[in-house]
């Protein structure tokens, strides 16, 4: 049975996103696609969702939704109250929310992204093969906004009140180096790797913007278009990188200086403005070990 | 041949295992004749001589069905993305042999009206008048060589390169879908309104991108067109 979720408060920035589109980057559609995807596939996997079922990826919290028919429920990522009809409820679960219900997520303790699924998914029409929101060239659902109703599918799985996903590696974001380093001084990587970078205030899910000195350029000519990837560590004029998010343009004339590894993009969904951020190289291949005899 | 393997030589009489991971090359590949460049993990890009060379190879890496998620080809390169292997995409690629010549996609024409706010400034830039710049950039067979900026937006290929012009010095904050502009020796048409700093010549009625069509844009890389003055 469907039913539907109705958006009493939409806070700061609320999107619908699931795993994002793929095979469009060169018509030049932006991927989108949840920004802490594991965050993500988490609370898909609680209430019993498909991987890459949409939910809603909410922004520094203060979204409220009322539920018209009984659905389990999980709220994942940056860590916040949840309240369901005014009663604190457990983050990183499944909890059963009752039609009529409503359910409010907080500011968050830390962090900036939490992830709210419901059994069954927001079953909005699919654009170009995916329900994401992308902010940079509005292709997709738009976003989501107080007083609006959102469809919700039919719930399939069985919710899984236990999971417990591999811990989330924290520190330095670990990069191999970017199709253009030569188009920077000497020791680029040294230079990016040995620097504390600050997030800046402007970062978004295209781009999580740094501030700190500027990378030395070496060539200092125009770069002609070509494909980014995400992850990658592009370095625009004023000389301080920028890492592309999900929402990145699939296209770009700055040199990428260095590529930020899948399994750390999560982190940079959840960094705040001031935190600071530091890059390390990919270490070489692990030193190899004696075979067990 | 792939000379940059990153593992360790295996010592002579050891018995040692290594974990299999996929390879990061540190260092530019010369794969026969295609110069391959690491993008972390997944992704290869591929520098090549032009515009036309990049959209003949990733038109025939499309049709090759390559182990690629996206093929995005640029001014002088294609990016491969999303891929699971990249040592067996290298070694398809040395397959492909160098060519500007890139199947043949249909014509698209398009009617301007030629009456932007850039006409004089093209004119005077080429030395002719308004009837002039309608005549030349009317002449040109153009290719779609690839896709920026927004969903739909082309960077066509094919004005001389003695006529490109500067972008303007400060973007307008809005330039209207539909306008058809230039910047260097690229043309381009807004597939929505957006700020821009191309030189607008003028506009068209054209749908250039609708989510909702099958092929969503009306210019994918490959496709000719031809400006119809209206």
């Amino acid at each position: 049975m469907r039913t539907e979720l109705v958006v009493v408060e939409a806070g700061t920035l609320t999107t619908v996103q699931d795993r994002g589109r793929r095979g469009l980057a060169h018509l030049g559609v932006p991927r989108a696609g949840a920004l802490d995807a594991p965050a993500a596939d988490l609370a898909n996997r609680l209430v019993g969702n498909r991987p890459g079922a949409a939910l809603l990826e909410v922004t520094l919290g203060g979204l409220e939704v009322r539920l018209g028919a009984g659905r389990w429920v999980s709220v994942t990522g940056a860590p916040c109250a949840v309240h369901v009809d005014g009663r604190a409820v457990g983050h990183d679960r499944a909890e059963w929310v009752p039609a009529g219900a409503t359910v409010r997520l907080g500011p968050p303790r830390s962090g900036v992204r939490s992830y709210l699924a419901v059994a069954g998914g927001i079953d909005v029409e699919p654009v170009l093969g995916s329900r994401a929101t992308d902010t940079l060239a509005w292709v997709g659902p738009p976003v989501v906004e107080s007083g609006s109703t959102l469809p919700v599918g039919p719930a399939a799985g069985a919710p899984r009140p236990h999971d417990t996903p591999r811990p989330r590696r924290h520190g330095p974001l670990r990069v191999s180096p970017g199709p253009r380093v030569d188009w920077f001084g000497e020791a680029a990587l040294d230079a990016l790797c040995g620097t504390t970078y600050a997030v800046a205030a402007d970062s978004n899910r295209i781009g999580l913007r740094l501030e700190g000195p500027a990378l030395p350029r070496r060539r200092t000519d125009e770069l002609p278009s070509e494909g980014m990837v995400l992850g990658a560590v592009q370095v625009p004029p004023t000389g301080t990188p920028v890492v592309f998010l999900a929402d990145h343009p699939p296209t770009g004339g700055y040199p990428v200086v260095a590529v930020v590894e899948a399994d750390d993009l999560w982190q940079c969904a959840q960094l705040r403005p001031g935190d600071p951020v530091r890059f390390t190289r990919v270490g070489p291949p692990e030193p190899p070990r004696a075979a067990r005899r | 041949m792939d000379r940059a393997s990153p593992l360790p030589v295996e010592p002579r009489g050891s018995r040692r295992s290594y974990r299999r991971e996929p390879l990061i090359h540190f260092a530019p590949v010369q794969t026969g004749d295609v110069h391959t460049v690491p993008v972390g993990r997944r992704a290869l890009l591929v520098e090549v001589d032009d515009a036309a060379t990049a959209l003949a190879l990733a038109g025939w890496a499309r049709e090759a069905r390559v182990g690629a998620g996206e093929i995005v080809p640029g001014a002088v390169t294609v990016l491969f993305d999303e891929v699971d292997d990249l040592a067996l995409l290298r070694d398809v690629l040395a397959g492909w042999t160098p060519t500007a010549d890139a199947p043949a996609r249909e014509c698209v024409e398009i009617a301007v009206r030629y009456d932007g706010p850039d006409l004089a400034f093209v004119a005077e830039a080429w030395g002719t008048d308004p009837a002039g710049v309608v005549e030349r950039h009317s002449a040109v067979e153009y290719v779609a060589a690839f896709c920026g900026f927004a969903p739909g937006f082309a960077y066509l290929a094919g004005l001389a390169d003695d006529l490109a012009v500067p972008r303007l010095d400060s973007p307008r904050a809005r330039v209207p879908a539909g306008s058809v502009a230039l910047a260097g020796a690229w043309c381009g048409i807004y597939p929505t309104a957006s700020p821009g700093g191309w030189r607008i010549l003028g506009s068209t009625d054209a749908l250039l991108w609708d989510q909702v069509r099958d092929e969503p844009a009306l210019l994918p890389p490959g496709t000719r067109v031809r400006f119809v003055p209206a």
